[in-house]
């Protein structure tokens, strides 16, 4: 159990610079994930928690502990990666013993622990099998395994679903958040999948480009994004983002179609300023034609049980931008329909900086 | 014509084609053997590989040459050409194996000035007949006194064979991912215990092939080990098979029952390294 400090972290590969100036502030216990699309240096960032690789600038504290300079073994820490990287000569035990060997724990010790992690994992059928005769699925648990036997303070985890099935995920995520409550450490979760970020984190970081675009409890995070980049990355389907001139007529603010009912949570709005209007297929409801911000031309539906996924253009949309609402399904909205929507709620971006206008 | 007759058909057809190549390839060996076992000395070519005569002279002449010593005691030649081979030639594999994973490790996982000029250094040394250097290793093996020994021929031998081996290992630890030896330091593992416990078990089937590999080709040099040794006593097999085959009087009959007591070694070590190379062993660790 340990707090994360990561202050202004640069790294840099000869000439890339991967990560410009981040900060991390884990408390204690908590479960961070760092998501972002594919290049946007999580990875980079954890093998550097890690001790995997080393800053360019910065510094790394666990607690009161700076280990910026130290190696991975000093760092107690213990990592679940993509691949798993169990080591293939050695049978389910044996990985899981080797950190405790490698620190010459005795073999009471060892034997009662591995006992422990492997009935809790539903992994002590397996102990003798060598990872080649094991399932995917049996493969995550045994990499997890082989962490959690070690005790340490902090947990890293990189991506360590992204080789199972989408049903089996679903699964080990739940059981993964289970054994983080259980163990009471800290860990630090990297994924590109937006659904693990948001239902796993306690305190989730939105990363793109190098830097750090957003930090919060995710729920705070999709309610009220930064910027452009995270509005449209955390939720599914994504924000709906278009440009559009802010006019003003007395007190009704207005964003090209849209009326700006709740002006007043924006503290930076300029009339006749170009926007980028954000809108979750969420947070627009049918309604009838006379309280309609908006009117959308329907060219596909997808049905997805209790919702439809609605996808057409928005009538007066010289553009043609594709637009997406998800509506109830009893609502049964055909092909070529021009649905009326209200917004309930929307959200404002500067369209040069993209930043929230709130 | 029906399905299964077809097939049966295809099988014939595909067993005549492989019974062919596999008379074709052992033919000389099973005339070697043949000849061998031969009671006599006549090299008339025979059609059927049968012994004629069969005997175990031959055998039992090669392998128990002896020699009688200035102070009149005799030594068993053979036992002693046959120690000088093997000794020659596991220190060979040892000495050029044991530095070739350290270099190719290197290679394969660390950045370094001259990395790939280095590489290519190694290569190109391949390209030169080993006959090339035979002159200026015999000037420096005698500068240091070590013609006919079996040191000097091990020492020649290894440094001939580490390119190859270095070539060969660079690749095997290329392929196992560097997430392992990660792990392995997350774990508690300095670099060199994860290479140590992790990535020499794992590249176990590649440095046994490379050992093996070291081993057969000091075991079957014969121009340098006849260029280096000039006396009998420190004889390698190829030379002392070559004697047989004399200027005035060639012996094939003894060069056969030699060749095929030379083969046996080879044949037991390579049956006994065969077990480390099974594939697979590498497999499953890490998903692909």
């Amino acid at each position: 159990m340990v707090a994360v400090k990561a202050q202004n972290i640069v790294k840099r590969f000869g000439e890339v610079t991967v990560l410009r100036g981040v900060e991390l502030d884990i408390p204690d216990g908590a479960f961070a994930v760092l998501v972002g699309p594919s290049g946007c240096g999580k990875s980079t960032l954890l093998r550097l928690l890690a001790g995997l690789e080393q800053v360019s600038e910065g510094k790394i504290l666990f607690g009161e502990r700076e280990v910026t300079q130290l190696e991975p073994r000093d760092r107690d820490i213990a990592m679940v990666f993509q691949s798993y990287a169990l080591y293939p000569h050695m049978s389910v035990r044996r990985n899981l013993e080797f950190g405790l060997r490698l620190r010459k724990t005795d073999a009471a010790t060892m034997n009662q622990r591995v006992g422990e992690v492997a009935k809790m994992l539903d992994i002590a059928h397996l102990l003798e099998r060598l990872p080649k005769d094991l399932s995917g699925g049996q493969r995550q648990r045994v990499a997890m395994g082989r962490a959690i036997v070690r005790r340490p303070a902090l947990f890293l985890f990189d991506e360590p679903l992204s080789n199972l099935d989408p049903a089996l995920r679903t699964q080990v995520r739940v059981d993964i958040r289970k054994q983080h409550d259980e163990l009471g450490a800290t860990s630090v979760y990297v994924t590109h999948d937006q659904v693990e970020a948001m239902t796993l984190a306690d305190v989730l970081y939105v990363l793109e480009g190098g830097e750090v675009q957003q930090r919060g409890r995710p729920i705070d995070i999709y309610d009220e994004p930064r910027n452009c980049f995270v509005a449209g990355f955390l939720g599914s389907p994504a924000m709906n983002l278009l440009r559009a001139p802010l006019t003003r007529a007395g007190e009704l603010w207005r964003a090209g179609e849209v009326a700006v009912r709740d002006a007043g949570h924006f503290s930076k709005l300029r009339p006749d300023a170009e926007v980028i209007l954000g809108l979750r297929p969420h947070d627009l409801r049918a309604c009838a034609e006379a309280e309609a911000d908006l009117h959308l031309e329907v060219e596909v539906v997808e049905t997805l049980g209790p919702e439809l996924t609605v996808h057409g253009v928005l009538r007066g949309d010289a553009q043609r931008q594709p637009f997406i609402a998800a509506l109830p399904a009893k609502l049964a909205v055909q092909k070529g329909e021009r649905v009326p929507l209200r917004v309930e709620r929307l959200h404002l971006f500067d369209a040069a900086t993209e930043q929230s206008l709130r | 014509m029906t399905a299964s007759q077809r097939e049966l058909l295809e099988s014939i057809a595909a067993h005549a084609v492989i019974l062919a190549a596999v008379a074709f390839s052992l033919y000389p060996i099973l005339w070697v053997v043949s000849l061998a076992f031969s009671g006599s000395t006549s090299l008339e070519a025979q059609v059927m590989p049968v012994p004629t005569d069969p005997t175990l002279d031959n055998i039992r002449e090669v392998v128990g040459s002896t020699r009688t010593e200035v102070d009149g005691s005799q030594i068993w030649l053979f036992g002693r050409q046959l120690l000088n081979s093997i000794v020659v030639s596991i220190a060979t594999a040892v000495v050029g194996v044991a530095i070739a994973i350290p270099t190719a490790y290197a290679f394969a996982r660390f950045e370094f000035i001259g990395k790939r000029g280095g590489m290519r250094l190694l290569l190109a040394t391949q390209m030169f007949p080993a006959v090339a250097s035979a002159v200026p290793l015999f000037m420096i093996l005698e500068t240091l006194e070590l013609l006919n020994t079996r040191t000097g021929l091990v020492l020649c031998y290894a440094s001939t064979s580490i390119p190859f081996a270095v070539f060969q290992l660079r690749s095997a630890f290329e392929a196992i991912p560097t997430d392992l030896e990660e792990a392995a330091m997350v774990d508690g593992a300095t670099r060199f215990q994860a290479f140590l416990r992790v990535v020499l078990p794992v590249a176990r089937p590649a440095i046994a092939v490379t050992f093996l590999f070291a081993f057969m080709t000091a075991y079957n040099e014969f121009i340098l080990a006849a260029t280096l040794l000039n006396d009998e006593r420190a004889f390698t097999l190829p030379v002392v098979l070559q004697r047989f085959i004399g200027e005035y009087d060639a012996r094939w009959d003894l060069f056969a029952a030699g060749a095929i007591v030379v083969s046996l070694p080879v044949m037991l070590l390579f049956y006994q390294v065969q077990r480390h190379m099974v594939a697979g062993l590498g497999a499953g660790g890490v998903k692909g």
